[in-house]
């Protein structure tokens, strides 16, 4: 899959883009899903808050938040959505299959943090 | 059985809807007549949408499966961006969804769930089947895939990776399954007559059977 262009290009200096245009998080790079409980329309399935993977991918182009738009709220809140793999044995500790199982999920940039300890 | 007076050479009850509609089904007619009746949209529009939705059915997904078992570069854009890859074959996208198609290998065997709710790649496959859209299914596909799959007849080898993808928001998918060996004379249209939609949202492998060719 191709990566978000805006990832890869060279930049070239004294250009600046809009806050939330560049991915925040490269491919390959360790993230950490949020642990959070929002009330309401949230597309970020409990099971895998607070849960560690990386990212596969970033998904090309940006698109808008579906959590603010099941409110109606679109405008302004388009982002990227990053495909993240986390190992199967990381969401269930008594896993029952190969240690190489995972799992693939598209998450928008804001459940997604920083690990603590990298 | 007086109303129902046309000849035919089987007995079935009469084709009527005698349960009182469900808490959801008032909700949803009560809905759609407010956003009529505001002239948010028209009868007409509904009608059309379910045409829409009506002409989708997995005989795309497996004309988009065979054409990539047979024309390698037609594989790899469809890889590279699944609904640019439809589309090349006159697949209409109605809404804003993309689309990842997942390849199976022999290291790699992908399944699709949407624990959430119902996501599933409906441009290319239709309605999903009612097992894709309940919580056994939905809770278990990422608990436990390699006993789903079991269930559905499909063993895979524990060095195979399973790769279960959750489709939560924009992104849906579909399932590139192998192509079986021993079809190698098959043309394009017969390769698409093996695939199914199961083999397409993971839960089985393509099969080949000489004999029954």
């Amino acid at each position: 899959m191709e990566g978000s262009l805006l990832a890869k290009i060279e930049k070239i200096s004294g250009v600046v883009p809009a806050e939330g245009e560049v991915p925040l998080f490269n491919e390959g790079e360790a993230v950490a899903i949020a642990m959070r409980s929002p009330i309401g329309h949230y597309r970020m399935p409990t099971y895998l808050r607070g849960k560690r993977g990386k990212v596969e991918a970033i998904i090309p182009g940006m698109a808008v938040d579906n959590e603010e738009e099941g409110y109606g709220r679109n405008a302004g809140s388009k982002g990227h959505y990053y495909r993240v793999a986390i190992p199967m044995t990381e969401v269930w500790p008594d896993y029952i299959g190969s240690a190489n199982d995972g799992l693939r999920i598209e998450v928008f940039e804001n459940w997604l943090e920083k690990p603590s300890d990298v | 059985m007086s109303d129902h007076d046309h000849d035919h050479d089987h007995d079935h009850a009469p084709l009527t809807v005698d349960e009182k509609p469900g808490y959801f089904d008032v909700m949803e007619t009560a809905v759609r007549e407010l956003l009529i009746e505001r002239k948010l949209f028209g009868a007409d529009e509904i009608r059309r949408q379910i045409e829409v939705l009506d002409s989708r059915t997995p005989a795309l997904g497996a004309k988009v499966v065979a054409r990539a078992w047979t024309d390698p570069d037609f594989k790899s854009r469809l890889l590279e961006n699944g609904r640019t890859g439809c589309e090349e074959l006159g697949i209409t996208f109605y809404d804003d969804t993309q689309l990842i198609v997942l390849e199976n290998t022999p290291d790699v065997h992908n399944l699709i769930v949407c624990t959430l709710c119902s996501c599933y790649p409906r441009p290319v496959l239709g309605l999903p089947p009612d097992w894709y859209k309940l919580k056994p299914y939905r809770a278990r596909a990422v608990y436990e895939p390699r006993a789903v799959l079991e269930e559905f007849g499909t063993s895979i080898p524990h060095e195979v990776e399973i790769r279960v993808s959750d489709s939560t928001a924009i992104i849906r998918y579909l399932v590139l399954p192998m192509r079986p060996e021993g079809t190698e004379h098959l043309n394009e249209a017969q390769l698409a007559d093996l695939v199914t939609r199961d083999a397409m949202i993971g839960v089985i492998q393509v099969e080949y059977k000489k004999e029954a060719a």
